[in-house]
């Protein structure tokens, strides 16, 4: 345990000595902002174009729900958006051990292969959370301003589904990380692999297939849906706690044949 | 003790490692010496745990380092051939972190990196700017590299330190210190260093293995790889006069193994170059056959044979042995293609 946060904890700080994590949030941040003002603005304009039109024409449209529509646009672009960024927050995280040589410093300490993977991906997945976290802000602005409240439960399973989201991209990123020596390669194919997990989703709407069904199973975005929508379902759950644990374990298999490897 | 028991490693369908065996008592010093790419490294790797080897094993304080190799990982200090330093951390970060990962309790961190510190002069403060904590490890120099390097490898006081060419890039300053760190581990620690340079060898270590080509061709302390290998002695002689009865009378003597002379420049003067036994006596005979012959004697001076000689003598030696019957060995094409080397 010690080991695993003595990892964690360089991999960390690391991020933030490199100017790579301040360009990554900022464009992330500046993102985000936008299609927050946008999703917002275009919901409270069409909700009151809504309520003018009822009122006009006499009943007939339910209101619209504001909070819960912005929340679930909000999460669906930003699941789509962590395609983009997670490949730069995974490319270094064996590559540049290898470039740099310092692999044989943690191949040769009484460090466990596990031990040394593990840190490595809770590092990334602490640096993604530090970079989400600004985005709670949102929800706390949004809230202020909202009458009435709205629940925060939706917001939760939102990040909850992010979280389960990331740490399944990240834990393949950091396979791929394993796999080259070169940051760029490595960002690339990351980068790569994820879209072809993004296209997979939509190959899948127009196959009616058995192997449509499969391919529609195994499409990570997919499985995030239920989550922008603030349902927890243990199906979406186990997927991608199943896939995290899937590509870790490729990481492993991958990293200990490092030494085989040299 | 450090126990190497027939340890091969191929990569692919070369050979960089074949059958080495050798042992280091505790608290001595080894110098591995061999040229460029003779498995000097590879061998360190095997023994650090780096890589694993395809054939044998070895045993560090008598732990296996295949099957407890956890533990012997905790015993062993080892500095690679590059430093292995994260260029992005200062110095005294880069140390805590190692401290961390090689298992020192959080309380004992700070005394063990401030010693390590000092020990390696990367604090000094008799000197304007001599301290080096904060510094970031991309900006030093390459011998204050090495020796944050060296500092990581000696950071928890291992009882075996494995030293892959530890003085590389250093001023010759700093070259004697860090010999002088060496000397000073001799009793307390076992350490292998490995080297090309060999007054480094004669200066530093207690027995020394020469490898060339993967195998062993020599194993013994500095001074008797130079007798045995020779069988004594060379003395130059300079001589003026009849070179051919000079000549004859020397080969005549009973302790004198070789002879060669060659012309000086001018004036009919030669020097004789010869093999003789270690027996003094033998100068003085050469000295008598010189005068007797009638010739003038210039000088005659001994030049022990340095370790630069044995080790010529016996790499490119071995290389020319090694051809023939290597050649079966290397044509056999390759059935562990799943390890081939990606560099």
């Amino acid at each position: 345990m010690k080991n695993i946060w003595a990892i964690l904890e360089r991999e960390y700080s690391n991020y933030f000595v490199s100017p790579i994590a301040y360009v990554v949030t900022t464009i992330f941040l500046l993102v985000m902002g936008f299609f927050f003002y946008n999703i917002l603005r275009l919901i409270v304009q069409n909700s009151m174009m809504a309520a003018m039109q009822s009122q006009q024409f006499g009943g007939g449209m339910p209101p619209i729900d504001v909070p819960s529509v912005v929340t679930r646009n909000f999460f669906e672009t930003l699941s789509t958006v962590l395609l983009f960024m997670l490949p730069m927050t995974t490319m270094g995280l064996f590559t540049e051990e290898k470039k740099q040589g310092t692999i044989e410093l943690l191949l040769t300490s009484p460090l466990t292969s596990v031990q040394i993977v593990l840190g490595k991906f809770l590092a990334s997945v602490a640096f993604f959370l530090s970079m989400l976290a600004p985005t709670l802000l949102y929800f706390v602005l949004m809230q202020a301003y909202s009458q009435p409240r709205f629940p925060w439960s939706p917001v939760f399973s939102g990040y909850l589904g992010i979280l389960l989201l990331g740490g399944s991209l990240i834990a393949l990123g950091a396979f791929i990380s394993t796999l080259t020596e070169n940051q760029i390669i490595a960002s690339v194919s990351t980068f790569g692999v994820f879209l072809i997990l993004w296209v997979l989703d939509f190959a899948t709407h127009s196959g009616d297939s058995k192997l449509g069904d499969a391919l529609n199973y195994l499409s990570v975005l997919n499985h995030f849906d239920d989550f922008s929508k603030g349902v927890i379902d243990t199906t979406h759950i186990i997927f991608y706690l199943s896939f995290m644990t899937f590509a870790l374990l490729l990481t492993l298999r991958s990293f200990e044949s490092m030494r085989w490897r040299q | 003790m450090i126990e190497v028991d027939h340890i091969s490693k191929r990569y692919g369908s070369k050979d960089a490692v074949i059958d080495v065996s050798f042992a280091v008592k505790d608290g001595e010093i080894l110098g591995f010496l061999g040229p460029n790419a003779a498995g000097k490294t590879t061998t360190m790797r095997i023994l650090t745990g780096y890589i694993p080897p395809t054939a044998g094993t070895a045993r560090i304080e008598g732990l296996d380092i295949l099957t407890q190799s956890l533990d012997t990982r905790r015993l062993i200090g080892y500095l690679p051939e590059n430093p292995p330093l994260y260029g992005e951390m200062t110095v005294e970060s880069y140390l805590h972190f190692v401290a961390k990962i090689k298992g020192i309790s959080s309380a004992d961190r700070p005394r063990k990196v401030e010693e390590i510190l000092v020990k390696c002069r990367l604090v000094d403060a008799s000197q304007e700017g001599g301290d080096y904590r904060r510094r970031l490890i991309k900006h030093l120099s390459k011998g204050y590299r090495q020796r944050v390097g060296l500092a990581q490898a000696l950071i928890h006081d291992p009882k075996i330190l494995i030293l892959d060419e530890p003085t590389v890039g250093l001023d010759p300053k700093q070259i004697i210190e860090v010999r002088e760190l060496i000397k000073n581990l001799a009793g307390t620690h076992t350490v292998i260093l490995s080297t090309h340079i060999l007054p480094e060898v004669s200066m530093t270590c207690h027995r020394v293995v020469i490898i060339n080509k993967g195998r062993i061709v020599a194993e013994d302390t500095p001074e008797n790889l130079t007798l045995q290998l020779h069988g004594g002695d060379r003395l130059i002689v300079e001589i003026k006069g009849q070179l051919e009865a000079v000549k004859s009378r020397i080969q005549a003597l009973p302790g004198v193994l070789e002879m060669a002379s060659k012309p000086l420049n001018g004036g009919g003067a030669h020097e004789l170059t010869l093999e003789v036994s270690t027996d003094r006596s033998v100068r003085n005979a050469v000295a008598r056959a010189v005068l007797e012959s009638g010739a003038e004697l210039w000088s005659l001076r001994p030049v022990s044979m340095s370790l630069e000689d044995i080790f010529l003598q016996l790499t490119t030696s071995e290389q020319e042995i090694e051809g023939a019957p290597e050649t079966p060995t290397t044509a056999t094409p390759a059935t562990d293609g799943a390890d081939a080397p990606e560099s």
